[in-house]
């Protein structure tokens, strides 16, 4: 019985695979053509410098300098990974003290700017306070307006606010950023009026609306805000550069850079290829998880509709 | 005592009649805006102190001359005649930023539009999303690493190398890629497109995903059924917002090139060819630290950008859309 419903189902799935396969072999066109060789260069373009930055992590000194070039490492080592790794324990704080700061500096401004930005976008596009086209323009402007004249009047600000050394330097002035109010109010702009209202007539809180309505709507949008953020704050050695002094508030990125340094010298290019690489691994990882929440959400809704 | 008491009375009751209807004018906007005000707060206040302050506090500093160790002193416009008059340099930065911006801004945002339309299209997300959006995720020094052994000088660099071995060069003669005036833009301009692609590209694709499947089902039955058709007509006009977005980011990314070019060319680079206005401002904010010049530079390239991004949100107005 069970033998004979597998058998069944296999079959079925052939002739699915089968049908969807003649599907798309019809639907092959010259553009299609087109774009897909359009799209396999362009993923070339912006991989392949990438691969090159893995295999160079993974080359002994010797091979750096060997003629002619050779894109893959023939000899793959963990040498750039352990002596990084020798040089981050040898400091006098721990590596996993570097990792917690790191994590929790950038999970609760992650949590934080979601929040806050995805609320302020929503008072703005739902609700239209007189003074909503002032503020939308106050935030492009303060977006283009260049970062470095403005480092030292921030760090004057966290200054006289008592904040240095502490965690909630790294956070608090990291929350409202105006790229993030910027994305989540373009995306909110989207959002149908028509569902706001029918709830408002159910009798729903204005924050259940937020919370129950748009924020699901604009998961897309929170997933890519995600992304950013957790990047933005995870890349970032400015701020605990300049707002902490105690070896204890170090994040990863940090301690990393103040290793491996900013040379651009060959020989320590296998270096600096695995520093950066074990500093991008937490991003792509949260990039992954983003990703597939996307694609779910869009399973999820396809079938509701 | 009675006297004052009535004074008091008379004056609480008086008040409303005084202005008419301005208590009641303020509860009505209270109750229409209030709750959006409420949602605004958390946002407006932090951005009021780590963003708006700093802001004003530099645009105050453009008019002053301040070297970061003696209180600022007003010098009024003396900082705007020098950097317009008299700052050869700073024209050749303007030059650059300009060349650089008008080439990769463009670029940049149409591939990186069509490769999120491609990536949507085809079905193959989350492998190809990831290798389209990588390059933004490793930090500009790493990538630089990277991007320096490629375009190598000598022929150990792997352009070089290819050019030799497909007979374009001879091995004694390498091509100078990151040190020749002609070709430091060039490389610059590439690594840029490179690097700052994949922002607008997850925001596109984020937007794609937004879409209303059912708009394409109507307009399948309209008879739209070529890609492009369905392109034009659908997604563009509903991708307005994040059109917008895209736009003014590579606007942002272009005219504030910095980090990039002088880990490529240098700082000074040869000739100045990799000379941007950020780059000017850096000069003199960290290396001379005249903040105050530095201020009046970023002023400069606030109202550039600004009024370029006031040109998109015209062109890309989202009144229509819904």
């Amino acid at each position: 019985m069970v033998s004979i419903q597998g058998i069944g189902v296999k079959q079925r799935i052939y002739a699915r695979w089968k049908a969807s396969l003649r599907h798309r072999i019809r639907r092959i066109s010259p553009g299609r053509v087109v774009t897909h060789i359009f799209m396999i260069l362009l993923i070339l373009f912006t991989s392949l410098p990438l691969v090159y930055l893995a295999s160079t992590a993974f080359k002994p000194l010797d091979e750096l300098y060997i003629f002619p070039p050779k894109f893959l490492a023939m000899r793959p080592t963990f040498e750039n990974f352990s002596s990084l790794f020798t040089a981050l324990s040898s400091t006098e704080v721990p590596f996993t003290r570097y990792l917690y700061n790191s994590l929790l500096v950038s999970v609760l401004t992650v949590l934080g700017t979601v929040m806050v930005s995805s609320m302020g976008a929503f008072g703005l596009v739902k609700y239209k306070p007189p003074c909503a086209d002032f503020i939308f323009n106050l935030v492009v402007a303060a977006l283009m307006f260049p970062t470095a004249v403005t480092q030292i009047p921030s760090y004057l600000v966290v200054n006289n606010l008592h904040l240095i050394n502490t965690y909630a330097s790294l956070i608090i002035p990291k929350l409202a950023v105006a790229y993030n109010l910027f994305l989540m109010k373009q995306f909110i702009e989207q959002t149908p009026n028509e569902l706001i209202e029918s709830a408002k007539i159910d009798g729903a809180k204005p924050f259940t609306i937020y919370w129950k309505i748009i924020l699901p709507l604009l998961k897309p949008a929170v997933f890519t805000l995600i992304v950013f953020a957790f990047q933005s704050s995870w890349n970032d050695y400015f701020s605990p550069l300049i707002y902490t002094t105690s070896e204890a508030m170090k994040t990863v990125t940090l301690a990393i850079q103040t290793i491996s340094g900013g040379t651009t010298d060959l020989a320590r290019a296998g270096a600096v290829a695995a520093a950066s690489l074990v500093t991008i691994i937490p991003t792509i990882i949260v990039f992954l998880i983003m990703q597939s929440g996307v694609i779910e959400t869009m399973a999820y809704s396809g079938i509701k509709s | 005592m009675s006297i004052y008491m009535t004074d008091r009375n008379e004056a609480t009751e008086f008040q409303p009649k005084l202005h008419p209807g301005k208590k009641g004018r303020f509860a009505a906007h209270w109750a229409k805006y209030g709750t959006g005000y409420l949602f605004l707060a958390p946002f407006i206040i932090l951005f009021t102190i780590f963003v708006i302050v700093p802001f004003f506090v530099s645009l105050g500093l453009s008019f002053t001359y301040y070297n970061m160790l003696e209180p600022p002193e007003w010098i009024g416009l003396n900082n705007y005649k020098l950097l317009f008059l008299e700052d050869d340099v700073f024209l050749i930065g303007v030059k650059n930023t300009l060349i650089f911006a008008f080439i990769t801004g463009p670029i940049g945002y149409f591939a990186s539009f069509f490769a999120a339309w491609a990536i949507n299209e085809l079905k193959t997300r989350k492998f190809l999303s990831l290798a389209f959006y990588a390059p933004s995720i490793t930090s500009s020094v790493a990538v630089s690493v990277i991007w320096l052994y490629i375009f190598s000088p000598d022929r150990y660099g792997l352009i070089n190398n290819l050019l030799i071995k497909l007979g374009f060069l001879t091995a004694t003669e390498p091509i100078l890629w990151t040190s020749n005036p002609k070709t430091i833009m060039p490389v610059i301009m590439v690594v840029s497109i490179w690097m700052s692609m994949g922002t607008g590209f997850l925001v596109f694709l984020a937007g794609l995903q937004n879409m209303p499947g059912e708009l394409y089902d109507a307009a399948n039955m309209d008879g739209v059924k070529n890609v492009f058709q369905k392109l034009w007509y659908i997604t563009l006009p509903m991708m307005k917002p994040q059109l917008l977005f895209g736009a003014v980011n590579s606007i942002v990314n272009s005219f504030n090139v910095f980090a990039v070019a002088t880990t490529i060319a240098g700082f000074p680079s040869p000739n100045y060819a990799g000379h941007t206005i950020v780059a000017h401002l850096y000069d003199y904010a960290f290396i001379r630290f005249e903040m105050g010049y530095a201020s009046t530079i970023a002023v400069f390239l606030f109202v550039l950008t600004f009024l370029l991004g006031r040109i998109c949100m015209k062109v890309f107005s989202s009144k229509d859309t819904y």
